[in-house]
């Protein structure tokens, strides 16, 4: 019997494990992570902000690297309008050298990058946020004092070629924000390469 | 003179064809049509993969492993790469040095939010990524690497299932 309620305990904390992270609607908690320069870095720093293009992304997988550009030109697109992007680096520098903090500020030099660079260094907010890979975003719109997930997924629907690209989903998603108007899809998917988490 | 110039040509491009035969070429449905349309009893394990993921580059010994040890059975591998299909030449490169013995495969299948939830509607999109058919239909999917005796037992489990 004891057990039983130990197996049926492991389940439930499995399972809970599994459907762990944001779905649409979900309420978003904000975070506090340092910048590549040295600074940290919260939502609720960015008053003028109507939402966030947040973008879980990192220097070593191909997948995101394929997009730097991409993220580059939200930000440059959709700041003035009130979505700047927010990018966070999920990974464990241990596992993968390429992601550490200076290599990280040795990329955003080098691409110039115009947004925030975070680094999660204790993995908390992306099992909060539940993102599963490398690039994974998530656009947040400010309502009141909250931050309500109206976007999960891929940023466009090709990622090998940007000038084939038929989807561009993440900015479909922010464009109807501005215009008032319902996202849809508002959940994507995309490959990526997987979170590499603490052992 | 000429003549034997053109013969040069040809035998060069028949070693080139011999030396680096580009890797075959599949959209998702040609894919799920070769392990679910003979309605076999053959398990087709389909590992989806790319040469620039670290954790599915680490996994491929297992499925070499297994790929041997469950040679005499109807068992069917096929490694399915992600690599963009502008890396063929990459591809067959790795394929090559790593001895890598199932079929290699190269997707080229459009948008991912639509054949991703083809294989798996739980499948979120992360490599490594496994599925396995048999008797027309999917029997298992997994999203993640396995060590060799969980591959090991999985495919055992689903090749005795009736």
């Amino acid at each position: 019997m004891k057990n039983l309620a130990i197996l049926a305990a492991a389940v439930v904390l499995m399972s809970s494990f599994i459907t762990a992270g944001y779905n649409v609607g979900d309420k978003a908690a904000d975070f506090k992570l340092q910048n590549i320069d040295g600074k940290m870095v919260s939502m609720a720093d960015f008053k003028s902000a109507k939402g966030f293009i947040i973008t879980f992304t990192c220097n070593h997988c191909p997948f995101a690297k394929a997009y730097e550009d991409r993220i580059i030109a939200l930000n440059a697109k959709y700041a003035p309008l009130g979505y700047p992007v927010i990018a966070i680096n999920p990974n464990d520098p241990k596992q993968v050298e390429e992601d550490s903090y200076v290599n990280m500020q040795k990329r955003a030099k080098e691409k110039s990058f115009t947004f925030p660079y975070l680094i999660d260094e204790t993995q908390e907010v992306t099992r909060t946020f539940g993102a599963a890979h490398t690039p994974h975003i998530y656009i947040v719109q400010k309502s009141g004092n909250d931050y309500v997930v109206k976007y999960i997924g891929a940023i466009d629907d090709n990622s090998g070629d940007a000038t084939a690209v038929k989807e561009k989903y993440a900015e479909k998603a922010v464009d109807a924000l501005l215009a008032g108007k319902p996202v849809n899809p508002s959940s994507t998917k995309a490959v990526g390469c997987s979170i590499k988490w603490k052992s | 003179m000429k003549t034997i110039s053109k013969a040069g040509l040809l035998f060069f491009i028949c070693m080139q064809t011999l030396v680096s035969a580009p890797v075959k070429v599949v959209n998702m449905d040609t894919l799920l049509q070769e392990t679910t349309a003979g309605k076999n009893d053959t398990l087709y394990v389909v590992n989806f993969w790319a040469t620039w993921c670290a954790p599915c580059v680490k996994e491929l010994p297992a499925f070499q492993t297994m790929y041997t040890k469950f040679a005499p059975q109807k068992v069917k591998m096929i490694f399915v790469s992600l690599n963009s299909i502008k890396d063929n030449a990459t591809v067959e490169k790795f394929a090559k040095q790593h001895d890598l013995k199932p079929e290699v495969l190269l997707l080229d299948a459009g948008n991912p939010n639509v054949w991703i939830n083809k294989v798996d509607t739980t499948w979120s999109g992360t490599i490594p990524a496994t599925a396995m058919y048999r008797m027309g239909k999917k029997v298992y999917f997994h999203e993640g690497d396995f060590t060799e005796d969980q591959l090991k037992n999985i495919i055992q489990l689903k090749l005795s299932e009736k």
